[in-house]
């Protein structure tokens, strides 16, 4: 069970988050003409590095905040958590 | 026979308390301190069990987690447990054990002849032997493996125990109280650190209890009763015994299980049998201490044959003796231990030493106890079939690989010492990549990839004086950091002998044209040969060889025999064993019972239980439940002897006719709020929000990115900028996360707020053409008429005295209102409605007839809303702007989701009226049509229309509307049903949505 710092409120056990999937995907700006591959890229297409990785977090059984968290996927060392807009 | 084995003095048993027990349903008399192993023992028993495969007769071997062989069916508290390990389960009045692996009994045991059979259980038996035919696995193989293997007997019975979890946070956990982790744990906790020290044991002091050391002028016994009673006092320490750390997670989430209950003679009602916890310390410390590896040698399995120390420790913890003869067989001055405490105790050892002539302290001592030495000597086979009776043991020659003479000498039992190996399995799985250390030929912690420091034996640091100068100076070290005191210890002086060097020697050759078994894994019965055999098929890497032998996969993890494997494989393989490497270790380190896995998370305690305010006058009323989530509905209230259909059908009736009121709370509740809320809802549903007035609701539906309808809903604008959204009682959660993600990571710029309001609000749906009727009776201030509260009108109202939200939606498709009040009232305004509502005919309505009323209706739900469905799909078109963006819109352009024949919604009625289609049929055009039958869609929700009285069902179906008209069959194979239907409109009741606007 990972132990993950909540950038609100502060280190929390894993049970507490969802995890929230790539935090480096960035959705199309509404209303922006997309061809439909860069679309289905940002539907479906995900990487799935073996390393450090930039992932969202839920604080569901918190303060409900999303925030993102620089993780290594082998050893699931967690190197920093941040704000979105950090 | 009584505890003729049970020595007069010593040991730290309490001989006043006697303790009557049971095996194999004879009656013993053990002493309070003893394990079931040591009371056996004391009582002379050895044979305890057959082995797993050959179902040879097997004794114990180990006193502690190093015992492969004793795993007992165990009773204490009429609760009945197989796999107990009996060297580690203490004796407690009226427990009762029996052997596993044993049928008939233990003395005659019918599987015994796979023993003379073993030709046909070489390695791989279970993939060589069992594989054809592939009918002959559940009728014959598996049977005659479980029979033959028998593993104990799980209790049918509900485990009446109790067991806890608990939440632990610490500086440093200490993983063992001998003297590594007592000088740390001491250490750390004089530096003002929280500790917690586990040991798994009763007693504290680990080998202190047995070895003959002294520290600082006290005995190795009486030091560690000091630290202890120090530790105790010490507010910012837990002491914690009978506590097996057994799983090392990440970010130094450590899991151990306490036996709490089952040592203790008397328990109340809320002791529990075990505690889990789940310990999240900063640094752990492991002094998990070594085990004692076996020297291989013929009949090695022969109940008779001990660990060395092992021996010891029975004759120093319990007072009882293994063997009245033993042979002490050893390539260490360990067995010379053994040997002398034999000695002591008024037992004659012969002393085999593998190593040639030599000296050191403690082989001097056992000369001058006059103990019979032999170096250069090996035991080569054990005789004896239930007891070791006598052996034979050769001189061995120069490179030792034969015997130059050998003979045959009576014994009651052989102690073996080959050397020792570092419990490594905690460091393993913190994913410490372990390293070869020659010097003790075993493997030790190399770089810690958590923060963990292995300490003493179990970083192969054999001498007491380094393991106390090195435990001090971490637990020091690691603490100083964390709370930043720095109190110096003394290490103190110590009196111990000298060991010189071990030998190599791990395994007795075979005498020419002898062909003994030679055990390398007691429990899972995999002896030398096996391996060989495994090899010479081709196997290399060792993960395969232990896989495909079963070599160190039983519950002990492989403490005894993993290292003896490695050097066999090597040995064979002309590499060294660092070269062959080893198995990963994983958690547990020893078995848990699932019941303190589990915890207090059973029965109704699996999950929280939710209860609307109403839940009791429901319960009054009769209400047969169904779990929606966790929340618990009334599927329908039964009246005499109704059924589900009956009361459902009455009930959805009473709604069409009359006036019905349903328990609407649990839906989801959103409440959001902010300048820009508008403009999100914009963006969240499919349909357009910027131009909803104040004091209107809308239904929407929203999207997933991949255009799948995510969930439905009303959303109501209560004032400018304050909106209350409803979502389905499944979905509440998602969508909340959903919204709480855009507003969040996606468009932080929208001033919105979202927070979940379900709890808050008690919600009923009053439903019917009387509904208006009793509104007006229950807000007699408020103009209830069409004009003034339209279909999709909000108003807020007073419910005697009581504030009071008044939506006109309806799920029913009748002419319906739904009414909220604050959560503390909602009894109070179900009462109401009940009370006045008496005079139109009121009656409460339950999901079921819910359904009915939606279904035909052609209302969509979950069932039509399943993850695979678009909005065009069912009948929602109408709701998807073509103007404005919104979340998924981009993916309705997709190509597979404009397919003209694409699956879209449909109603069914069968042709004989009377058929209830079951739910999941698959629609055919042929019913005979050969397999597999071309599936052009299947039936989501079945009901039986009240209104029209017969069955009718909504299915998604290939072409949709195209298929109107047409005749189909729903064949379900589950329910063996082939119906004939007529594909119809989905809505079957008031096409036209007149009644929800009357
Ligand atoms: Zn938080």
């Amino acid at each position: 069970m990972l132990n993950i710092k909540c950038p609100y409120c502060g280190d929390r056990s894993q049970k507490e988050f969802a995890y929230g999937g790539d935090g480096t995907i960035t959705r199309p700006k509404l209303n922006q003409e997309i061809s439909d591959e860069e679309w289905d890229n940002f539907v479906y297409l995900r990487k799935s590095p073996r390393g450090k990785h930039i992932e969202l977090w839920h604080h569901i059984a918190g303060c409900r905040q999303w925030f993102k968290v620089e993780r290594d996927t082998t050893t699931h060392e967690i190197f920093k958590t941040f704000k979105p807009e950090e | 026979m009584s505890q003729n084995f049970r020595l007069n003095t010593g040991g730290l048993i309490n001989r006043d308390k006697p303790i009557e027990f049971k095996f194999n349903g004879k009656k013993y008399i053990g002493y309070e301190g003893d394990t079931l192993a040591s009371a056996l023992l004391a009582n002379g028993i050895h044979l305890i069990g057959r082995s797993f495969k050959y179902h040879r007769p097997r004794g114990f071997f180990g006193a502690g987690v190093d015992e492969p062989n004793a795993k007992m069916q165990v009773e204490i508290n009429g609760c009945s447990e197989p796999n107990i390990n009996a060297t580690e389960i203490e004796l407690v009045n009226g427990l009762s054990a029996s052997s596993q692996n044993c049928w008939p009994s233990v003395n005659f045991d019918i599987g015994a002849i796979n023993n003379f059979l073993n030709r046909f259980f070489p390695a791989g038996f279970y993939y060589k032997t069992f594989m054809w035919p592939k009918s002959f696995w559940y009728r014959v193989y598996e049977p005659f493996i479980r029979k033959a293997a028998g593993l104990g007997i799980a209790s049918l019975e509900k485990d009446k125990e109790r067991y806890e979890h608990k939440y632990e946070y610490c500086d440093l956990l200490v993983t063992g109280s001998g003297p590594a982790g007592l000088a740390s744990a001491y250490a750390a906790a004089k530096n003002g650190a929280k500790v917690i020290l586990a040991e798994d044991k009763p007693r504290y002091g680990g080998t202190l209890l047995t070895d003959d050391v002294t520290i600082d002028n006290l005995s190795g016994k009486d030091w560690s009763e000091k630290i202890i009673s120090e530790l105790k006092e010490m507010p910012n320490v837990i002491v914690k015994n009978r506590s097996q750390v057994f799983g090392y997670y990440d970010h130094n989430m450590m899991v151990m299980f306490e036996r709490t209950g089952d040592h203790l003679e008397k328990k109340t009602k809320y002791t529990p049998r075990q505690r889990l916890w789940y310990i999240r310390a900063k640094e752990v410390l492991l002094s998990t201490g070594s085990i004692e590896r076996p020297i291989v040698f013929g009949n090695n399995d022969t109940p008779g044959v001990f660990l060395s120390a092992a021996a010891k420790e029975y004759m120093k913890v319990y007072g009882v003796l293994i063997g009245k003869k033993p042979i002490i067989f050893t390539n260490n001055d360990s067995g010379y231990e053994t040997a002398i405490e034999f000695k002591k105790n008024g037992v004659n050892p012969i002393v085999l030493d593998t190593r040639e002539d030599q000296n050191s302290e403690l082989i001097n001592e056992a000369k001058d106890l006059d103990i019979k030495i032999k170096f250069s000597y090996a035991v080569i086979v054990a005789h004896g079939y239930k007891k070791v009776k006598s052996a034979t043991i050769g001189k061995l020659n120069k490179d030792k690989i034969d015997f130059e003479n050998t003979e045959q000498i009576n014994c009651d039992s052989i102690c073996v010492s080959g050397f020792w190996t570092p419990t490594v399995h905690l460091a393993s799985q913190s994913g410490n990549k372990l390293k070869f250390n020659d010097s003790i030929d075993a493997f030790v912690p190399d770089k810690s990839k958590q923060n963990e420091h292995s300490l003493g034996a179990a970083n192969g640091t054999f001498t007491l004086q380094d393991t106390l100068k090195n435990s001090i100076n971490t637990g020091s070290e690691v603490s100083k950091n964390i709370t930043k005191k720095d109190e110096k210890i003394q290490i103190p002086n110590t009196n111990e002998r000298k060991y010189s060097a071990h030998d190599k020697f791990w395994c007795s050759p075979l005498p020419k044209g002898k062909n003994y078994k030679r055990f390398v894994d007691f429990q899972n019965d995999v002896a030398v040969s096996d391996i060989e055999v495994a090899l010479r098929e081709g196997y290399r890497s060792i993960e395969h060889v232990k896989r495909y032998t079963t070599l160190g996969m039983a519950t002990d993890q492989g403490r005894t025999s993993n290292l003896n494997g490695l050097q066999l494989v090597a040995n064979v393989e002309k590499k060294i064993v660092p070269q062959v490497g080893h198995t990963t270790f994983r958690p547990p380190f020893t078995p848990v019972t699932i019941g303190t896995i589990v915890g207090r998370e059973i029965g109704k305690e699996y999950m929280p239980t939710r209860k609307t305010p109403m839940h009791h006058w429901h319960e009054k009323n009769n209400a047969v439940w169904v779990d929606a989530g966790a929340w618990k509905r009334p599927r329908y209230y039964k009246r005499g002897n109704e059924n589900l259909f009956e009361a459902s059908k009455r009930e959805a009736k009473n709604v069409r006719d009359h006036v019905g009121v349903c328990d609407v709370t649990t839906l989801g509740k959103i409440d959001i709020k902010g300048p820009d809320a508008a403009e999100f809802l914009n963006r969240v549903y499919t349909n357009a929000w910027l131009k909803l007035p104040v004091g209107k609701a809308r239904y929407g539906v929203m999207l997933r990115e991949d255009g799948i309808v995510m969930d439905d809903g009303t959303t109501t604008r209560i004032s400018e900028n304050h909106y209350h959204m409803t979502t389905t009682t499944a979905q509440a959660a998602n969508v909340l996360s959903h919204l709480e993600y855009y507003l969040q990571i996606v468009w932080p710029e929208l001033n919105v707020n979202v927070v979940s309001t379900t709890e808050q609000w008690a919600g009923a749906a009053i439903a019917g053409p009387k509904s208006r009727d009793l509104l007006a009776k229950l807000f007699p201030k408020i103009d209830v008429s069409n004009e003034a509260l339209p279909f999709m009108g909000y108003v807020e109202g007073d419910l005697f005295g009581v504030k009071a939200r008044i939506f006109r939606i309806s799920f029913s498709g009748e002419l319906a209102y739904e009414i909220n009040v604050e959560s503390d009232f909602g009894l109070f305004m179900w009462e109401k409605i009940i009370d006045i509502g008496e005079e139109f005919n009121i009656q409460p309505y339950g999901t079921e007839a819910l359904s009915t009323l939606r279904i035909e209706m052609g209302h969509v739900a979950g069932p039509e809303l399943d993850g695979r469905t678009i909005p065009y799909d069912v009948s929602l078109e109408g709701l998807v702007s073509k103007k404005k963006d919104f979340i998924g819109k981009r993916s309705l352009a997709k190509e597979a989701f404009n397919k003209a024949d694409r699956q879209k919604i449909v109603g069914l009625v069968p042709l004989d009226r009377k058929s209830s289609i079951p739910e999941g049929s698959h629609l055919v055009e042929n019913k005979n049509a050969k397999l597999p039958n071309p599936k052009l869609g299947h039936v989501s929700s079945s009901c039986w229309s009240v209104e029209n009285n017969n069955p009718f069902s909504l299915a998604i179906l290939k072409d949709g509307k195209n298929m109107i008209g047409k005749k189909l069959f729903a064949v379900s194979p589950l329910k063996n049903t082939s119906i004939e239907v007529e594909v119809m409109s989905s809505h079957y009741v008031d096409h036209e949505g007149k009644r929800v606007r009357s």
